[in-house]
């Protein structure tokens, strides 16, 4: 009984008001989606699936930041700051610790509360000093622009924390990739069909895991922020608290992004801190549709895909085309291309059916 | 007892003196109607209650303690709700959100449905539940703001303006809420304009003008006050 309770609320959780895919219709083309990219490896090359999986590594980034903007209402231009934390830390554990008995599993969780730690304090000075709007922006670009500087210039051999190199704007490399200890002999994820799964199956679980928080009681005040923050306070929330809560996890989220990066390519530059490297998952986000996952999610894959298209194509305009594409969607669907194509055929799926009964 | 008092409190905007020494008590259990010109400072003086403002000097109490510093969402969980003079509902939620919102922190999560369904029912809402709040009526907006005042069932209730834009019909309901809800123990402040409305509710009448009280009584010694009468002349409230 308790237990078909909990199941039941589980998935009122999975289908709330917050998440603009509902019902059988969504969760059926869900259903087919995931049974496709499981299928996708069975008819690829494993060295293609494992590059592909590089898609999937911003994604996380890029649901984070849909949590903090998109549904708390707070432009944080900090992703990239968590994202090269965590990718760093991952670096100097792994590299000093090695890759047996799962020690890469200890670094991932490591490096994941670390960037945590970092965007908890960096977060509780701007909430609770109730810095917000354009300020806060300023402030989290800064913060990043400022860990891009400080990594750049730690080329020289005191740069070293015990066996690990920083190497300064070359980047760090040699890290061991993700190693899951099994029975008959270490699992390695190097770039290729076995990654590609587990990295499927944890974008599947944070998707999920965050279908649940935005939909739950916490969801809930975090929206009402969003809509007017003195409301908010003024039913008895403490704002500061659900704020920082969000930007903690939004930001652990691209710190997950970076030690899947790192762990993935071996590698990591303080360029991935810079200005353009910011400035992206606000592209891919606002595109898509910050203010719900499931667009940011298309949205940021779609993104991610046309700009690989584009720069090996040989175009150099790929970053032009991103910013006329933000341009764009600030101009026709502030509410994001993705978002606005799902209301308009969720609105068309809803007519007619309406007409058949 | 005075559920809420201030002592000589004052609030400077730059030069302007918009509260100029207010010594006011709340008795509890009491609906008290606060009238005044624009401009005379009343919603100013519900901002300092709510710790939206905090004043240049002087000091609120709250059922005997100083709140002077207190944060806002402090004083709201110690039973002080507000319904603002331009409803600040969420207007991209569903109004059944709304509610949601407002109830989910004094409920267990097992009464939640039913709360809400009760309150939409109450509010005549019902029908309304799935639609944005931002699409509502300017009454229905009303109504939904001070459902949610109501929701957090508080002791002290702050009502600006909460018949503007209303019909006849609606505010006749908003007086016999305010009453009900009154018997039940809650203690109201209401600014308002509507003179039949204040005529209707308050118990009390308390006059602002230019940020200072210029007159306290029953409504029936007010309105035959001369000098209430000369400061609203020329008002089109009046
Ligand atoms: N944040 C502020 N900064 C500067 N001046 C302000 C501020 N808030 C209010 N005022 C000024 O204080 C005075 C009183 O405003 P307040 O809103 O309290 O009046 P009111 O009595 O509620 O009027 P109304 O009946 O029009 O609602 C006005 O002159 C207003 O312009
Ligand atoms: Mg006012």
């Amino acid at each position: 009984m308790a237990r078909a309770n909990l199941l039941s609320s589980t998935i009122r959780l999975l289908d709330g008001p917050q998440t603009l895919g509902r019902g059988r219709p969504f969760w059926t083309s869900f259903a087919l989606v995931l049974v496709l990219a499981c299928a996708y490896p069975m008819f690829a090359d494993g060295y293609d699936v494992g590059n592909n999986v590089y898609f999937f590594n911003w994604v996380f980034m890029a649901l984070g930041l849909s949590l903090i903007w998109g549904y708390g209402g707070t432009l944080s231009f900090g992703q990239t700051a968590f994202f090269g934390v965590a990718g760093y830390s991952y670096g100097v554990i792994s590299t000093n610790f090695g890759d047996a008995y799962g020690l890469t599993l200890v670094a991932l969780i490591a490096s994941v509360a670390a960037a945590a730690l970092f965007s908890a304090v960096l977060g509780y000075f701007l909430f609770f000093g109730r810095i917000s709007g354009v300020f806060l922006g300023i402030v989290t670009l800064s913060v990043t622009l400022v860990l891009e500087r400080f990594m750049a210039q730690t080329a020289g051999p005191e740069w070293q924390v015990g066996t690990a190199r920083l190497n300064g704007y070359n980047g760090m490399g040699g890290m061991p990739s993700l190693t899951i200890p099994w029975f008959g002999g270490d699992i390695v994820l190097f770039p290729d069909v076995q990654l590609y799964y587990c990295t499927l199956a944890l974008l599947v679980a944070c998707y999920l895991g965050l279908r649940l928080l935005v939909n739950s009681r916490f969801g809930n005040v975090l929206v009402a922020i969003r809509e007017n923050p003195q409301r908010a306070e003024m039913l008895g929330y403490d704002i500061r608290v659900y704020q920082l809560v969000a930007f903690v996890i939004g930001s652990a989220l691209a710190g997950l992004s970076g030690v899947l990066y790192t762990s993935w390519g071996n590698y990591i530059t303080p360029a991935s801190m810079g200005m353009t490297a910011a400035a992206l998952p606000i592209v891919w986000v606002a595109v898509g549709g910050r203010s719900d996952l499931t667009t940011t999610l298309i949205g940021t894959l779609i993104v991610l895909g046309g700009f690989q298209a584009l720069t090996i194509h040989g175009s150099q305009y790929a970053l032009v085309v991103m910013g006329v594409l933000l341009v764009l969607t600030v101009l026709i669907a502030p509410r994001g291309l993705v978002f606005s194509l799902g209301a308009l055929a969720g609105g068309m799926f809803r007519r007619k059916t309406a007409g058949r009964e | 007892m005075a559920i809420l008092q201030t002592r000589d409190l004052n609030k400077w905007f730059g030069g302007l003196h918009v509260t100029g020494g207010v010594d006011f008590a709340l008795e509890d259990g009491e609906i008290h109607c606060l009238i005044g010109p624009n401009g005379a400072g009343k919603s100013t003086l519900f901002r300092l209650f709510l710790g939206e403002h905090l004043p240049t000097s002087g000091q609120i109490f709250y059922q005997g303690e100083d709140i002077t510093k207190a944060k806002p969402f402090e004083r709201i969980r110690r039973g002080i709700s507000v319904k603002f003079q331009v409803p600040g509902i969420f207007k991209a939620l569903s109004v059944r959100q709304n509610l949601q919102i407002a109830l989910q922190h004094h409920r267990l999560p097992e009464e939640l449905d039913e709360e809400i369904d009760r309150l939409l029912e109450f509010l005549k809402l019902t029908d309304a539940r799935y639609q944005l709040a931002g699409n509502l009526s300017h009454g229905q907006k009303q109504w939904l703001e001070i459902g949610m005042a109501v929701a957090l069932r508080p002791r002290l209730l702050l009502l600006d303006e909460p018949t503007a834009g209303m019909t006849p019909d609606e505010t006749a309901a908003t007086g016999e809420m305010v009453q009900e809800l009154n018997r039940d123990g809650v203690t109201v402040l209401a600014v308002e304009h509507d003179m039949a409305f204040v005529r209707q509710i308050a118990h009390r009448v308390t006059v602002l003008h230019f940020g200072k009280i210029f007159a306290q009584g029953t409504i029936d010694e007010i309105v035959s006050d001369e000098r209430v009468a000369a400061i609203y002349l020329g008002d089109a409230h009046a």
